[in-house]
């Protein structure tokens, strides 16, 4: 009995080697040499600084810039502690930050009773969504051409620059990195 | 749209339906030892353990190896997870697990459950994840394959004592099957921007100048895993509703394929160990024709029943609260049902924040026990129960003796079976009925009204089921709770494995009946129809009433425009 629970446990500790530590760092060593910006997460550097990961989702309040999803995780883009909402669609919690949402987005953008793209005002599972639908960056074209000096027709033409279909022609949704499109508009020009 | 949604979702199920047939035949050679390549490795874990793969176990002697194997693993991760603060390959720093967490989060990784009391990347550290969390994904799988493929020999094999070598089949599932998946969906993940490094959290300054903590780690060596062997559990505590787990519309559909891969090849592997491919043919349009119900009904609340939010204000296609701009609905949709069709567990969008409709189907499904395609071998064997169960029917109508694959059903078969299906009951009426009386479960709910009631009901489902998803509001992580689900897990995990190696073990010495013209076909239209039959009208009338207090109160609620 002694001697079959110590097989097993030397079977236990080799079985674990290979799936826990071969697997993973034969993986690791793959996207070292293979894909090596991927595997250190895809981070974006700015003079020298790294201002994000192009993949994960950053906050934006000032008016010069896009507006990424409303975010649940932490206080908000904490790529540290990712969480949605959580509520369920009865809640009168989250009825109400709707609501504020909404009055919020048509002070800011004064687009009147225009309606408002459902992304902008429903949170993301993640809470680190990097994207908006087109539509949203759309809605939000206007504000930012005003604050910036830019025309209308220039900041269009960079959401639709950067705005990705689906992918093979079908898989997914249209959608906007907004990290991405509010460094092209800080290449035009800081406001 | 709506075309673009529906395209999206028939190319998924075609790659199925196309790609299991030839996983499942693959996986006829492993089983049987006709894949040699690894040998060398191979034999280096039979001399370890001193056991030769043609040294085959009777059916007691296979289940105490499992349950004997499982004990090790859990003790090991509980130990990990105590001491992980002393341990290396922590650069975020992590402090030590709790015991009730300890307990419950080894629990939920040795039973394939994946559930996650745990937040990934405010609690784990990489050596955790690594050496703790992705062994048992592993393992866990390979122990529910190995189950499945025993108990499948104890049908087809005839008058034999015994059903297989538990040590063999664990490690020829591991080496052949779950290692060379996982390591090719790996570098695809990564191809595409799933992380892999041993990194702390990075700074990095936005460009409005405040500061991001990105979280890193060895992400999608534990991703590809997860996903294959139907685990689930997450690296962050999103799951794969994180970009870094789950970047691009491409890693989303290959990681969906991968949930459904191997318990669809099941069925294939079945029929050829039949011997009658027929049989197999049965058991997967059966599973078919339940997950696109699931979906339909899934897809479409998501689409379309999202209540009006502060109308006329709102552009809706659907409920988007908790989903991922790149996913959208439909693929939402489709992940849910999948994942709950499946025993994963693993999100792309917070079922916490379904329509109440939408929420219906993944709850069913995992009440069902997991059976339509369901956990890797554990749905195989999870429906093989409900075979059972449907022929002794069958025959108790037409007066004659119950026979499946040759083997006559008789009375200790049926008393089994019978243990094993009220598990689930047992689990989820019970014990969530329980906890509900705990002021753990009060303080613990985040909603008020039956939505609030909706997450205690599908978090002790997913728990039993051994499924993992959530609704993430609720907070598990009490002492109570941590104890409760954990004991909902073990129930739902190895009631089934002991029962079922035991139904196996009864069957494997009986001779096979010849065929005659009285004998009840297994492979036609008529049993798939009895068999989704017999699923829906036993779950239907078990847990009808108990959904009917939660998603289904709650969707009359939001159609009156009720808030909690």
């Amino acid at each position: 009995m002694l001697v079959r629970s110590i097989r097993v446990l030397l079977f236990f500790i080799l079985m674990s080697a290979v799936t826990g530590l071969v697997y993973p760092l034969l993986v690791g060593f793959i996207g070292g040499v293979a894909f090596p910006y991927e595997a250190q997460g895809s981070l974006i550097s700015h003079d020298g600084k790294i201002v994000g990961s192009e993949i994960i989702g950053q906050k934006f309040s000032g008016m010069a810039y896009f507006h990424s999803r409303p975010s649940h995780a932490g206080k908000g883009y904490d790529a540290n502690m990712s969480s949605g909402s959580n509520y369920g669609l009865t809640s009168k919690n989250l009825r109400k930050l709707y609501e504020d949402r909404v009055a919020a987005l048509k002070r800011q953008h004064g687009r009147g009773e225009e309606p408002i793209p459902a992304d902008l005002v429903a949170a993301s599972g993640s809470g680190l969504d990097p994207h908006i639908t087109p539509q949203a960056a759309q809605y939000q074209a206007a504000r930012v051409a005003r604050v910036r000096g830019l025309s209308e027709r220039v900041v269009n033409d960079l959401i639709a620059q950067h705005t990705e279909g689906r992918t093979l022609g079908f898989l997914g949704m249209p959608r906007v990195n907004v990290l991405k499109l509010n460094l092209a508009l800080d290449a035009l020009g800081q406001p | 749209m709506l075309l673009s949604d529906l395209f999206q979702m028939a190319l998924y199920i075609a790659l199925i339906v196309l790609l299991a047939p030839p996983l499942g035949a693959y996986m006829h050679t492993v089983y049987e030892g006709r894949q040699r390549w690894l040998l060398p490795v191979e034999n280096v874990f039979y001399a370890i353990l001193g056991t030769r793969p043609t040294l085959e176990q009777h059916w007691v002697r296979y289940a105490l190896a499992v349950l004997g194997f499982n004990l090790l693993g859990f003790l090991v991760l509980y130990g990990l997870l105590r001491f992980q603060d002393v341990l290396p390959l922590n650069p975020a720093g992590q402090a030590a697990v709790g015991p009730a967490l300890s307990f419950n989060t080894a629990v939920s990784f040795i039973t394939n459950t994946n559930w996650q009391s745990y937040g990934g990347e405010t609690t784990l550290s990489h050596l955790s994840q690594m050496l703790g969390l992705t062994v048992q994904n592993f393992l866990s799988a390979a122990t529910g394959m190995a189950v499945a493929v025993a108990v499948i020999r104890g049908f087809v094999r005839k008058e034999a004592e015994t059903i297989g070598n538990f040590w063999a089949d664990l490690v020829r599932g591991t080496l052949y099957i779950l290692l060379p998946l996982s390591l090719l969906a790996a570098c695809v993940l990564m191809w595409q921007g799933v992380p892999q490094n041993m990194s702390g959290p990075v700074e990095a300054t936005m460009l409005e100048g405040e500061t991001q903590r990105i979280a890193q780690g060895p992400v999608a060596s534990q991703v590809a895993i997860k996903q294959l062997g139907t685990n689930g559990g997450g690296f962050f505590a999103v799951n794969s509703a994180h970009p870094y787990e789950n970047p691009t519309p491409l890693t989303n559909f290959l990681q969906m394929f991968y949930i459904l891969w191997i318990g669809a090849a099941f069925c294939f592997l079945f029929g050829r160990m039949a011997g009658d491919k027929r049989q197999g043919y049965a058991l997967f349009w059966a599973m078919l024709v339940m997950f696109l119900v699931s979906l339909g009904v899934t897809y479409g609340a998501e689409k379309w029943t999202a209540p009006a939010m502060p109308a006329p204000a709102f552009q809706a296609d659907g409920n988007m609260e908790g989903k991922e701009v790149r996913f959208g609905v439909a693929n939402s949709a489709l992940w849910a049902t999948a994942t709950t069709a499946a025993s994963n567990g693993s999100v792309n969008a917070m079922h916490d924040s379904f329509t109440p409709l939408g929420a219906v189907m993944p709850m069913f499904q995992m009440m069902t026990g997991e059976v339509i395609f369901g956990g890797a071998g554990s749905g195989f064997y999870g429906i093989l129960l409900y075979v059972v169960l449907t022929v002794f029917i069958a025959g108790l109508m037409v007066g004659r003796t119950p026979e499946y694959l040759g083997k006559k059903i008789e009375a200790r078969e049926i008393k089994l079976a019978i243990i094993a299906l009220l598990a689930m009951p047992f689990g989820v009426l019970l014990m969530c009925s329980l906890s509900a009386f705990s002021s753990d479960a009060l303080n613990a709910m985040q909603d008020q009204g039956p939505h609030g009631f909706s997450e205690l009901l599908y978090n002790y489902s997913s728990a039993s089921a051994n499924n993992g998803s959530s609704f993430a509001g609720f907070n598990a992580n009490t002492d109570w709770h941590n104890t409760m689900l954990a004991l909902c897990m073990l129930l739902g995990r190895y009631v089934y494995v002991v029962v079922m190696l035991a139904i196996a073990g009864s069957l494997v010495v009986k001779k096979a009946v010849p065929h005659s013209v009285g004998t009840f076909p297994t492979h036609t239209g008529l049993f798939i129809g009895l068999l989704i039959g017999f699923v829906v009208i036993v779950d239907g009338l078990t847990f009808f009433p108990v959904l009917a207090l939660g998603p289904i109160a709650e969707h009359m609620a939001m159609l009156a425009g009720t808030l909690y």
